[in-house]
């Protein structure tokens, strides 16, 4: 199995693991940053292309640690993906920000390093197949990302970090105790040891597990990886890491690290379908997700910072992607799929557009941005279809998914449906309204060209437009799969 | 099991001692919620530490589970000796051994605590009705503990006191993984790894707002917030 052209003769599970650690390893001891910019962008290719091979591979039986399925290939592929843009947006990305003066040199070294230490968390967490080693690997994401957050050391990153920090670590403290609570259960049936703690082993005796326990071990690991999605009453510190942080990490933030905690939930979702006794999770789920479209739309009127701004719609739209999940059947599951997808790919397309508007610009004010249509077409424009996009207008894929969840929900719930629609207009109007003041009018602020590339942005976009009007028959089948699967 | 564990185990001297300790810790968060000053709330820290400890190593010997001494161990070392003394040396470069504010009085404090307390056991013991009573004691009083860390983290306004309030809370999930009977060695080992980590990244942060405001007083950063701007 080695598609990748790998020569090492590895296989795809331990490459999209290794690629990004001795990547790490590396960046922390290379100096120069222009080549560790490079370095950065040919790691996340090879563990991209790693990734990618994992389709085309045998698979290996699930083993005690690690394992590969329908499920989670989609979300490493994706993973990888945007990772992999992300380092070419952020490679063009850096050079601004020392040739400004808020980061030096060191301060790179170590943000080079940590990028890397994010991505292999994050596919870590997602080729787990033990509890206990997902909890570690999303915790080690995690605190990677609260570094980075924090790394301009301003008074507002500083902020962002230890919100950050002090919400998520609580998050995952109740998830540690959600886990626990899920060993206790799987140890009468199952007995003690490492098997009580293996996913393949546990969805398979799942049926004998004591309800009420599990039943509580999902109200726990909920709020737990739930604040890491920036569900509604957990969100405090998604808007603050987004806005303060670098560009590139706000786009990892949204289109990365919320559906790896998503995809947590949807694991354990799968572990209390499989008991008959327990509770239906999709209820609970389809209210958290309701209530963060409702108070996210409602809160992106008063926004002034337009990174705030698509912190609050990325919020909207993991509640969205809650809500298609809680909802289940394969309908709404597999418009949770393809919305998940769709908006990983926009909104990390919109940060890419809004990094470097900041960077031209020098702010991140809305109203000292305006006619970017006029002074930068090729950013400007962008913007217009990302935020067209993502508002979910046609003909672009989240209109697609978003079209597919409302008509399931109105033929099963018609009054959530009406809230829901009513939601989606609520930040349908709000993003208008500030796309007029920032893309057309008249011009303000600098007009100075952008030393960037569009690159990564245009893929992106390009990719969601496609996807609108023209999904390959595969991907269909494959969502459909994994739709079933979800149940 | 070897004979005197087994003798141990049946006797219920192992659920009463076990019960002790872990009742020990919910007393001492309680301790915790109500000390104003930041050098003794550092040295109630460490004594549930050092009580934490105890208990993981009283579980590992009731459980013939010699891995739990390393648990035991770390929580002494790490948590009762190290933090506390490098948490004691900050307080003391800051010049910040005064009082603590506080969001609520402490009358409400304690009440709420009552009730997360009361909360809790109504929680697990329902049910845990079918697990042996020795975890199922050990997980009401954990759930307790990391319910009273929480508590003492939202009371707080200093960061160094939402750092102890974090540790505190962390500590009831040793005691709730230390009674899981045979739960694997990663999950404890990771989580005091965890909190070594979570150490480090505090400590860079203290000393970086420290640089910055000579306050760790998190209301001091709270003006800086973009939207208000």
């Amino acid at each position: 199995m080695n598609a990748s052209g790998l020569p090492l003769g590895l296989d795809a599970v331990s490459a999209v693991l290794l690629v990004p650690l001795a990547a790490a390893a590396l960046l922390a001891l290379l100096p120069g940053y222009r080549v560790a910019a490079r370095l950065n962008v040919a790691a996340s290719l090879l563990t991209l292309l790693a990734a990618l091979s994992l389709f085309t591979g045998e698979r290996p039986a699930p083993g005690a640690y690690l394992a590969i399925d329908d499920l989670n290939i989609v979300f490493v592929a994706l993973n990888c993906f945007v990772g992999f843009t992300t380092s070419v947006f952020s490679a063009s990305y850096i050079g601004h920000e020392v040739a400004t003066g808020r980061l030096t040199p060191a301060y790179l070294r170590f943000y080079h390093a940590m990028y890397q230490v994010m991505m292999f968390g994050m596919n870590l967490a997602l080729v787990a197949n033990n509890i206990g080693l997902m909890w570690v690997a999303v915790e080690l994401a995690t605190l990677s990302t609260v570094l980075m957050v924090g790394i301009y050391r301003t008074h507002e990153a500083l902020e962002a970090a230890w919100k950050y920090f002090i919400l998520g670590s609580v998050g995952i403290a109740l998830a540690l105790f959600g886990t626990i609570l899920i060993y206790m259960a799987a140890r009468p049936v199952i007995g003690e040891g490492m098997d009580a703690m293996v996913w393949t082993t546990l969805l398979r005796h799942a049926a004998g597990f004591d309800p009420a326990l599990v039943n509580v071990a999902f109200v726990f690991l909920l709020l737990g990886y739930g604040t890491k999605v920036g569900l509604a009453p957990l969100h405090a510190w998604l808007p603050d890491a987004h806005a303060e942080g670098p560009t590139p990490i706000s786009a990892v933030l949204s289109g990365l690290l919320l559906n790896v905690a998503l995809y947590a939930v949807l694991r354990f979702k799968l572990l209390l379908a499989a008991n008959p006794g327990a509770i239906a999770t999709g209820p609970l789920m389809v209210a958290m997700g309701l209530l963060s479209v409702l108070f996210a739309a409602a809160m992106l009127y008063r926004r002034r910072d337009i990174k705030r701004l698509f912190a609050y719609s990325s919020i909207e739209h993991m509640g969205i992607i809650v809500l298609a999940f809680g909802m289940g059947g394969p309908l709404a599951n597999f418009a949770g799929l393809l919305h998940m997808v769709m908006h990983s790919l926009t909104k990390s397309a919109i940060f890419f557009a809004v990094g470097h508007i900041a960077q031209i610009k020098g702010t991140q004010r809305m109203s000292e941005i305006g006619g970017l249509t006029v002074t930068h077409p090729w950013l400007g424009w962008s913007l217009v279809v990302g935020v067209v996009a993502i508002t979910g207008l046609p003909p672009t894929g989240i209109f697609m998914s978003e079209f597919l969840l409302v008509s399931s929900t109105f033929a099963r719930a018609p009054l959530l449906a009406v809230l829901l629609v009513a939601g989606l207009l609520l930040a349908f109007g709000a993003l208008m309204l500030r796309l007029g003041g920032l893309a057309f009018g008249e011009p303000k602020g600098s007009a100075a060209p952008a030393e960037a590339s569009y690159l990564p942005m245009i893929a992106h976009l390009a990719l969601v437009l496609i996807a609108g009007v023209w999904l390959p028959a595969p991907v269909v089948a494959w969502f459909q799969n994994i739709a079933a699967l979800l149940g | 099991m070897s004979g005197p564990v087994t003798d141990v185990v049946t006797s219920g001297l192992a659920f009463d001692v076990a019960h002790m300790l872990a009742g020990g810790l919910v007393l001492l968060s309680f301790v915790m919620l109500y000390q104003d000053r930041l050098s003794a709330l550092l040295n109630v820290f460490a004594l549930h530490a050092v009580v934490l400890s105890t208990s993981v190593a009283w579980q590992a010997f009731a459980q013939d589970a010699p891995h739990l001494y390393v648990t035991a161990a770390i929580a002494l070392a790490f948590k009762a000796i190290v933090i506390p003394t490098a948490l004691h040396r900050i307080v003391r470069r800051l010049g910040i051994h005064r009082e603590i504010e506080r969001v609520v009085g402490t009358g409400l404090t304690m009440l709420a605590g009552m009730a997360l307390v009361a909360l809790s056991l109504v929680v697990m013991l329902r049910v845990t009705a079918e697990a042996d009573p020795l975890a199922r004691e050990d997980l009401a009083f954990a759930l307790s503990v990391v319910l009273l860390g929480l508590l003492l983290m939202v009371t707080r306004r200093n960061a160094v006191s939402q750092v102890i309030g974090f540790m505190a809370l962390e500590n009831g999930l040793v005691l709730a993984a230390a009674g899981a009977k045979g739960m694997p060695l990663v999950v404890e080992i990771s989580v005091a790894f965890s909190i070594l980590i979570a150490f480090i990244v505090i400590g860079i942060f203290l000393f970086r707002i420290r640089e910055r405001f000579d306050t760790v007083d998190v209301n001091a950063l709270d003006r800086f917030r973009g939207d208000r701007r």
